[in-house]
């Protein structure tokens, strides 16, 4: 399973949350410290540093994900990019920024799931299943002010995991877009300063959520297999 | 022919030639390929990814500049990849006709290796002064996580411009264990998976560490193919054992995958599910037991891609072909134009030993029922 985002927020409540339920797990993040600070405190992780809003950095993620684990039977694209920080107006939006968020939140997911599908569907023919998370929001769907750059980036992310899944799902690969809610994250912080953490969800409560929709797949998934096979 | 020398997998006007188990031509857009598969079929394809195989760096001895192509490994084993098979150039890139580089220093084992941020050194002379077994220093991760950002596709001077692996991988690309792409899979793409599920056609793939084609060295390139390793999903083997029961064809989307089909066969025309390393050569004379047809590129005569085809098809066809892929202009190479081979039929009538419908002692020649002759001809 693989993680992009990883080093923090609910990135590293999914690394945690997998690693308790036995799964092998690389994990994805720009900074070289925060990768080898997470692999330190959890030593049967695979960290791997790369940027995916840039196009030249897909490859030599997948090569390492799915070098290291062997096959992949789910990806979870968890890396955001906010927007403009302080959020702001789209009209007082820089192009950059809203096209820093596209290329994060959008072209990345995109293009990662685009280079590991082939070992995704791999895993589905061997019966495991696969599984693509996409880390949505309520902001992908309600149109908030001064949230612009980043819903426009998330309902663009969450008609991607729509479209992806009509056209997998034969080859029994599976997609899930997923709203965690407001977490007590470093995004969520940068985002509304002077939010109370004891309103905000925790980010392990999500990653439990999380983790149990894919669980949860998997096995609806396989029971169709299984009752598919027994018709034939 | 002429090569192909755009990096685009599927361009809209590529070619495809039938060749049926009758030994007739056709012609067709390669667009039309599903049309050559059949309800039952089962169309098997490499699932390997394209690693970055080419590594430039600096031979420390002599301080000279080199080019190092990775070209085989001993398994397909994630934690075991320190050990590495390996043919050396001297200064240089893909730019220069590989039969017009340089020579590299010359090498002895214990020489070391600066490349990027690998270190590697010298462990054997493999029988050629340009072919070394290598060792990198470090962990698996410290030398995958080099390799992913030091190293560029191994690339020839047809294709001008440099190549990114978004140009190579394949749509269904895996496991990162191909030193150059398995490009006869450039063709399937995911409209194609679609389409063959809608048409009962099996799909299933296998991994091969594909390896590299062509050295400019004809002493060197008489040792090609190397030894490859391979691994065959157990989903593989069953859809084999599924097809041929229905009696689909087995249909192999390159050299790599007929090399390790048969490599994992069984007398009987199963194949075994698992990891081996594929180290015959197929060719004239060859009897191909799991193998019906092959979806591959066009390839010169005298090539050990082409020379596979010889176990398909007889002598005269070949010739044929040859001489038909130049008259209408197909293009060779990577990127280039395709030929679907069935493998023809015997003067007898026969076909491929069927092991559903043999006699224990009668293996070679056996002639299928009427009906089920009329189910294997093309549509």
């Amino acid at each position: 399973m693989a993680i992009t985002g990883g080093t923090s927020g609910l990135g590293l409540a999914l690394v945690r949350e997998l690693l308790d339920r036995g799964a092998r797990v690389a994990f994805v993040a720009r900074g070289r410290d925060g990768v080898e600070r997470v692999e330190h405190g959890y030593p049967d992780s695979h960290g791997i540093v790369g940027d995916v809003s840039k196009k030249s950095d897909i490859h030599p993620i997948a090569i390492q994900v799915v070098g290291m684990l062997g096959g992949l039977d789910v990806l979870i694209n968890n890396a955001s990019d906010l927007g403009p920080v302080p959020l702001a107006l789209l009209a007082d939006t820089d192009c950059e920024d809203l096209e820093r968020a596209l290329a994060t939140n959008v072209l990345g997911p995109f293009r990662l799931t685009k280079a590991v599908l082939g070992a995704l569907a791999s895993s589905a023919r061997e019966s495991r299943g696969a599984v693509v998370l996409n880390i949505s929001s309520d902001a992908a769907i309600n149109a908030y002010p001064r949230w612009g750059a980043y819903g426009v980036s998330k309902a663009a992310l969450h008609h991607l995991s729509r479209i992806w899944n009509e056209e997998l799902a034969s080859q029994g690969v599976a997609f899930l877009s997923l709203d965690p809610g407001d977490m007590d994250t470093p995004l969520h912080a940068v985002a509304v300063p002077d939010a109370d953490p004891i309103e905000l969800k925790r980010p392990e409560i999500a990653a439990v959520e999380l983790v149990d929709a894919i669980g949860n797949l998997l096995s609806f998934m396989n029971s169709e297999r299984v009752a598919e096979e027994a018709a034939r | 022919m002429t090569a192909a020398h755009l990096p685009i997998q599927r361009p809209r006007q590529a070619k495809l030639l039938v060749i049926d188990e009758q030994g007739r031509f056709r012609h067709w857009p390669r667009s039309r390929l599903v049309d050559v598969f059949r309800s039952r079929d089962l169309v098997v394809a490499n699932d390997a990814a394209t690693l970055p195989a080419s590594l430039s760096g600096e031979h420390l001895r002599s301080g000279r500049l080199i080019e190092v192509r990775l070209a085989g490994r001993d398994s397909l084993a994630t934690n075991e990849i320190r050990h590495w098979i390996a043919v050396v150039f001297g200064a240089g890139d893909f730019r220069v006709r590989t039969e017009d580089r340089p020579q590299p220093p010359e090498l002895a084992p214990g020489d070391e290796f600066e490349l990027g941020p690998l270190h590697a050194t010298v462990e054997r002379i493999l029988g050629h002064p340009r072919l070394v077994r290598l060792a990198f220093d470090g962990s698996s991760k410290e030398i995958l996580e080099g390799l992913a950002h030091h190293g560029r596709p191994i690339q020839y001077s047809h294709v001008k411009t440099p190549l990114a692996l978004w140009d190579v991988w394949t749509p269904i690309a895996g496991p990162p264990v191909a030193f150059e792409a398995p490009s006869a899979g450039f063709v399937i793409d995911w409209r194609t998976l679609s389409s063959l599920k809608e048409r009962g056609i099996r799909f299933a793939t296998i991994t091969h560490a594909s390896g590299i084609s062509s050295t400019g060295d004809p002493g060197l390139d008489a040792l090609l193919p190397f030894d490859e390793p391979y691994s065959i999903p157990p989903s593989t083997a069953l859809s084999v054992r599924d097809a041929r029961a229905q009696n689909g064809r087995i249909i192999a989307v390159g050299t790599s995958v007929a090399r390790a089909l048969e490599a994992a066969a069984g007398l009987d025309g199963s194949v075994r599910a698992g990891e081996g390393v594929a180290t015959q050569r197929i060719g004239s004379g060859s009897r191909l037991r799991v193998v019906d047809a092959m979806l591959s590129g066009t390839h010169e005569p005298d090539t050990s891609h082409h020379e596979l085809l010889r176990a398909f098809v007889d002598d005269e066809t070949l010739a044929r072909m040859d001489w038909e892929l130049n008259l209408r202009g197909y293009r060779t190479h990577e990127f280039g134009d395709s030929v679907f081979v069935e493998r023809i039929e015997h003067p007898t009538g026969a076909t491929r030993p069927n092991p559903l419908f043999l006699e224990p002692r009668d293996r070679r020649h056996v002639a299928l029922h009427p009906q089920q002759r009329h189910h294997r001809r093309l549509p």
